[in-house]
């Protein structure tokens, strides 16, 4: 019914270029082993092809929908309410000092 | 040997601890020795909380001796792991939370005390909610209690595979594209996820937060409304969290159909499908005319696009989600010769293949220069899907089709990452547009290779906020045919040393 209105082939399809996946991996900040990004890049590759079909779709003059069910901006009274105390946040920390979160450097030294 | 105490449903349970001719505490004892002998062939559990099940458990018998009446008195409870309950461990299934202890409790497992549950354990699930077998899991393998060679589904698997073997009687799972619906049809339960944002998320762990969804997995209709019941509603914890009248379901359950059009999906047309499970189908259909429904033929021409829709949002969304988990707050740290260093260690250790890949795919589809070609075509995308849906309620009351489209697989046999998001064909399109919609069962096959019946799933889908509709209509059918009642699950009778299975 529709589908023939919504399917236009002369649309561009997506980038179907190569997925540099050690660059989206700094991005993602996770480091992956050259083992991995050989069997993830060809994964996502392959997943890229399949969601390439969205090309088909024209949605030219259709909006975004970010969430489906009605949302709106969430307000309340500006009051304190209670909250986890410090102790019980700090206790799960890989590492503390004090009341603080310790962390690696992250200002190189001059 | 199988205690019958823990084959009862959460009504029955209710009722007689109310009535005081049964107490929660024993309830508690017969499902912990029960678990203690069946888990470590199901392996539902990633913990089992014997001590905390007893207290509660005596807690409900004290509350129920000084007057108060609790819909779900004594009724043990599975909790999803990525679901925070105060002082348990809650590790998502993933290495990078393995040893993390929740500092509170999340709304949806908080009411279902409220309501009278006693947690027995936090169930195993797919890494993050990433997966459609289970096998995800970074902590342990579970298996499906009808045939332990099976997948239970997932992502929501061991509170599947634990209220199928009659460790528990309500099951609490989340579901982003199937995550419910999928894991109840591989172990022959309801699975029901409500309309997006009719359950609080507050204390949820976070995987596609615009689809995440709780709701319950139970071996009847009526203990998922008594579960749905218990936990839904408002919670200003949760900014997402809907806002208006809650309609209790539990007292309006149906045993007819009379008066209601049910469309059937023209893209979801099961010939394709196996003749064996297309007969299924077919039979399925039948009994809701026979029920008093008309059935009536539905489009969602835009049906066919929600697996690479879902497939670019949820992992966009988790790319963000995930950000959280960075060695510094909380979980685990792998220490490096600077923060980066430190971040970029403990992610490659802490999350397994399936997140990984998740996160990558997420991280390119919203990076730049891309992000309007996947992300926002995606969004667009899912603006169709949705839009499709609205239509065919002009139409239609309910919709019906398969919640999966075969039974339960064997471990490894879906190694190809894209052959198991198409596990969730069905399911996606439901969760996109947001709408509420359960699976119920509906007869059984034997898959190839196989020699016991698996059980299958009929998905029944309803408009926004038509919670109380659905779970009628699935209750009418569930009454008619009864499929549920068919075969037993095969762990539930034995006591079996694991070397044997």
């Amino acid at each position: 019914m529709t589908t023939s209105l919504r399917t236009n082939r002369s649309i561009p399809t997506l980038s179907s270029e190569k997925i540099d996946v050690r660059y989206v991996a700094k991005l993602a900040r996770i480091a992956l082993t050259d083992d991995e990004i050989e069997r993830f890049g060809a994964q996502l590759g392959d997943l890229l092809e399949h969601v390439d079909s969205l090309a088909k779709l024209d949605v030219s003059a259709v909006a975004a929908t970010a969430q489906v069910v009605e949302s709106r901006n969430v307000e309340r009274e500006d009051v304190v309410r209670p909250c986890l105390d410090r102790e019980t946040v700090l206790e799960q920390a890989p590492q503390r000092q004090g009341g603080f979160f310790r962390v690696p450097r992250i200002i190189a030294e001059s | 040997m199988s205690n019958p105490l823990t084959e009862r449903s959460a009504a029955a349970i209710a009722r007689d601890v109310n009535a005081r001719t049964l107490s929660a505490a024993d309830v508690a004892d017969a499902v912990l020795t029960h678990i203690d002998d069946v888990d470590p062939q199901v392996g539902s559990y990633l913990t089992v909380l014997h001590d905390r099940a007893r207290e509660v458990a005596a807690q409900v018998d004290a509350r129920v001796a000084a007057g108060e009446r609790l819909p779900l008195a004594g009724v043990p409870l599975a909790v999803k792991d990525n679901m925070c309950l105060t002082g348990t461990r809650t590790t998502a299934g993933s290495k990078i939370l393995e040893r993390w202890v929740a500092p509170y409790t999340s709304t949806a497992v908080e009411r279902l005390l409220a309501a009278g549950c006693v947690p027995v354990g936090k169930s195993n699930m797919d890494e993050f909610a990433m997966g459609s077998s289970c096998e995800n899991s970074a902590l342990g393998v579970t298996r499906n209690p009808y045939d332990v060679t099976r997948v239970p589904g997932g992502s929501s698997g061991g509170s599947a595979s634990a209220v199928a073997a009659y460790e528990a009687a309500i099951g609490m799972g989340s579901d982003t594209g199937g995550s419910i619906r999928e894991p109840a049809a591989f172990c022959n339960l309801v699975g029901f996820k409500p309309t997006y944002g009719r359950v609080s998320r507050y204390g949820l762990i976070a995987f596609a937060s615009s689809l995440d969804q709780i709701g319950p997995l139970t071996r009847t209709v009526e203990d998922a409304a008594l579960a749905y019941d218990a936990m839904a509603g408002h919670d200003d914890m949760d900014s997402t969290s809907i806002d208006r009248p809650l309609e209790a379901t539990a007292g309006h359950l149906r045993t007819d159909l009379r008066g209601v059009k049910i469309g059937l999906v023209k893209e979801f047309a099961t010939g394709k499908l196996d003749a064996e499970i297309h007969a299924l189908y077919e039979q399925a259909y039948r009994d809701l005319e026979a029920l008093g429904a008309e059935l009536v033929e539905v489009e969602l021409p835009t049906a066919d696009y929600g697996v690479a829709t879902y497939y670019l949002i949820a992992p966009a969304e988790c790319s963000s989600n995930l950000a959280r988990f960075d060695g510094v707050r909380y979980g685990l740290r792998v220490d490096g010769a600077d923060v980066h260093d430190m971040y970029e260690r403990t992610r490659a250790a802490g999350f397994g293949p399936e997140v990984k890949r998740r996160i990558l795919i997420g991280t390119y589809a919203l990076s730049s220069g891309y992000y309007d070609a996947y992300y926002v075509r995606a969004q667009k995308a899912r603006t169709l899907i949705a839009q499709d849906f609205e239509r065919a309620w002009k139409a239609c009351d309910f919709i019906a089709c398969p919640a999966a489209s075969s039974p339960a697989f064997q471990f490894n046999a879906k190694s190809d990452p894209y052959s198991m998001y198409l596990m969730d064909y069905y399911t996606i399109p439901m969760s996109l547009a947001g709408l509420p919609a359960l699976s119920v069962p509906c007869g059984w096959v034997k898959p190839p290779g196989g020699d016991r019946p698996m059980p299958m799933g009929l998905q029944l889908c309803a408009p926004l906020f038509k919670e109380r509709e659905l779970l009628g209509a699935a209750h009418a059918y569930e009454q008619k045919t009864k499929h549920a009642l068919t075969h037993r699950p095969l762990i539930a009778d034995t006591a079996a040393p694991s070397g044997s299975v």
